[in-house]
């Protein structure tokens, strides 16, 4: 009886409930936006950073990651192989050679970074290919792809031969000629200034470590697959020879970054929830007041005061469930629309947004803590809002109230 | 057998700032099942005096006694407690809880008492048959007469079987009609429930029917008349 008392209770002044409502409902429905664009713009961030080149798991030899050199490359075993085939959620798994190198052309001389990669499965991870510029993609052994900024500095095109001279596994010397057949367009000058691309099979060669790899670059289904192929990875592999690294390692300046934005869209939230919750706890004051009374009669014809607040605090959490259900009911079609058709951004923001390899798109998600997120902020905070009321009505004085 | 004592009953309201003396050194014995009424002019302490038996108030002074347990010595929890098992009470303006129906207002002191659904059905429907409002028993306060929702309101007091009932100026509100049908049924279930019946009240056709009539008058007892 509690409940349907409480229940009518809410309804008896239906505008102000109404308005109530609409007041949380509004609240939910902002908060559900702002938080699916910024979850989609970092669902986004994240698979573009992991499809531009880390991956979103990567196998090294144990100590490689703190200190990159050939010598701390690793066999590309069978078993190392089956291993990685095995999990479930992999959709490709990409070896690399990374390590640095002299390139010349002519009479000019540039440090590279020389990447020995697979074409097929690089471009399946990186769309590798999708960034030539000039030229064609990697497809035999002998050639060299190069970024667009170190074609400019060497004065090289594809049909030019390039010289590199490095020092290979285990300070074996390591020279070798490419024929350049492509040049590469990269977001940061950085990479266009120093991204040189040879096969697989030539770095092994040109650094003198046959069947080995300086990192396995793993390509999941998903991101959410992360931690569980991570933790079986740990599990499957010697972590003594090994380490398995996911992206939020490998790249902890994009965590801090979305650390950081996160916080910033709280905030901003949170001044929302606070607007509004100024808004409901005057209702509940009101609430309260006007039935003070009510309360005194309850009181006096024997209701417990922890019942009565039980009472008390049923209406409230009942307001604040309905507002959250409208607020998400009102959000849900909405973000279901953006998310299947995202806001496609022009002028010079899309331009910016290309230039970091980005479509020029303002994602939405439509991942659970969307939802779940507003359902417990407003929750807790009308929880909170209610403490007040509650406690008027446990320090309730029963002739007062019955003379009030 | 008396089960209402109040002994040296004062209440000072405002005691630090202008005193004001509701009851001065009341003294009462009500005998169970008596039909009495506390009369007195505006101010005399009525109210209070009702108030302070029905442990909704404390006095300043003095003890008082319901079924033999010193009530003023109860915290709050056990004065809630002592009320829900036995005292029923009647106010002037009804104070029917608005968004129950008259079947649901009576149910609910038996629900806070923990009875089976059972027993609560058949004694709301027994109650309200008493009283005369079984047809109306899916109705709201709001969609009743004043003297129905006092109706109402003595069915709910007498829903606990408490022993004593006490009203506060319970036909103030209601036409001669309603007044009479509603002392009668007092007087009727005061007979048959055997629960001792304390009313305060200004109005001669409760006075005219209460066995004994007891006079306030600035917080004195003047008179205890018994019939």
């Amino acid at each position: 009886m509690l409940l349907l008392i409480a229940w009518r209770n809410i309804w008896r002044n239906k505008r102000r409930t109404l308005i109530t409502l609409a007041s949380i409902g509004f609240a939910v429905f902002f908060a559900c936006i702002m938080q699916s664009m910024q979850l989609g713009s970092y669902e986004r961030m994240i698979e573009n950073a992991v499809r531009f080149y880390t991956g979103h798991i990567q196998v090294h030899e144990k100590g490689y990651w703190d200190d990159k050199t050939l010598d701390n490359s690793l066999e590309v075993t069978e078993s190392l192989q089956t291993k990685l085939s095995g999990e479930a959620d992999l959709s490709a798994y990409v070896p690399r050679i990374e390590s640095f190198a002299l390139a010349s052309h002519g009479t000019l001389t540039k440090g590279v970074l020389v990447n020995g990669i697979d074409p097929i499965k690089e471009t399946g991870l990186t769309d590798l290919q999708g960034k030539i510029v000039e030229g064609q993609y990697l497809s035999t052994p002998g050639d060299i792809m190069i970024g667009e900024g170190l074609s400019t500095y060497l004065k090289a095109a594809p049909g030019d031969t390039l010289v590199l001279i490095s020092q290979g596994y285990h300070g074996a010397n390591a020279a070798g000629k490419y024929r350049i057949v492509g040049t590469l367009k990269f977001p940061t000058q950085e990479m266009s200034a120093q991204a040189a691309y040879i096969m697989l099979s030539d770095a092994q060669y040109f650094f003198n470590m046959p069947n080995r790899a300086t990192s396995l670059a793993l390509l999941l289904d998903n991101s959410e697959a992360v931690p569980g192929v991570k933790a079986d990875l740990t599990s499957k592999l010697d972590t003594a020879v090994y380490e398995v690294m996911d992206w939020k390692e490998l790249m902890p300046e994009l965590v801090q970054s979305i650390e950081i934005d996160y916080a910033s869209g709280r905030i901003m939230l949170y001044v929302l929830y606070a607007i509004i919750a100024f808004g409901i706890f005057g209702t509940f004051l009101m609430m309260t007041n006007e039935r003070q009374y009510e309360f005194g009669v309850m009181l006096s014809i024997g209701m417990k005061r922890r019942l009565m607040q039980g009472m008390l605090l049923l209406e409230i959490i009942m307001l604040a469930v309905l507002g959250v259900v409208m607020g998400i009911i009102a959000a849900s079609p909405i973000l279901a629309y953006f998310y299947l058709n995202p806001i496609h951004v022009g002028g010079e923001m899309a331009q910016a947004y290309e230039k970091m390899g980005m479509e020029p798109i303002l994602p939405f998600s439509l991942a659970p803590e969307v939802f779940v997120n507003q359902a417990q902020v407003v929750l807790v905070m009308t929880i909170l809002m209610a403490i007040y009321p509650l406690w008027i009505v446990g320090k309730l004085k029963v002739i007062k109230a019955l003379r009030s | 057998m008396i089960v209402i004592n109040a002994k040296n009953i004062s209440k000072t309201y405002n005691p630090d700032k202008v005193p004001v003396h509701a009851l001065n050194h009341v003294n009462l014995e009500i005998k169970k099942g008596e039909f009495t009424a506390i009369v007195g002019p505006s101010g005399s302490g009525k109210s209070t005096l009702l108030n302070i038996i029905g442990g909704l108030d404390v006095p300043t002074e003095g003890t008082i006694e319901l079924g033999g347990e010193d009530i003023s010595k109860f915290s709050d929890n056990e004065l809630i407690d002592f009320r829900l098992k036995h005292i029923g009470f009647v106010f002037q303006a009804y104070n029917l809880i608005p968004v129950l129906t008259a079947e649901e207002n009576v149910e609910f002191i038996m629900l806070l008492q923990k009875q089976s659904e059972k027993d609560r059905k058949a004694r709301t429907v027994e109650l309200l048959t008493k009283v005369g409002l079984k047809d109306q028993m899916n109705r709201r306060p709001s969609e009743l007469s004043g003297g129905q929702q006092q109706r109402v309101a003595v069915a709910r007091a007498l829903a606990s079987k408490p022993e004593f009932i006490l009203a506060d100026e319970p036909t103030a509100n209601l036409d001669s009609h309603s007044t009479a049908t509603l002392l009668d049924m007092m007087a009727n279930m005061n007979e048959k429930e055997g629960a001792t019946f304390v009313f305060s009240t200004h109005d001669q056709r409760v006075i005219d029917k209460a066995r004994r009539v007891i006079t306030l008058e600035d917080g004195k007892i003047v008179s205890d008349e018994v019939r």
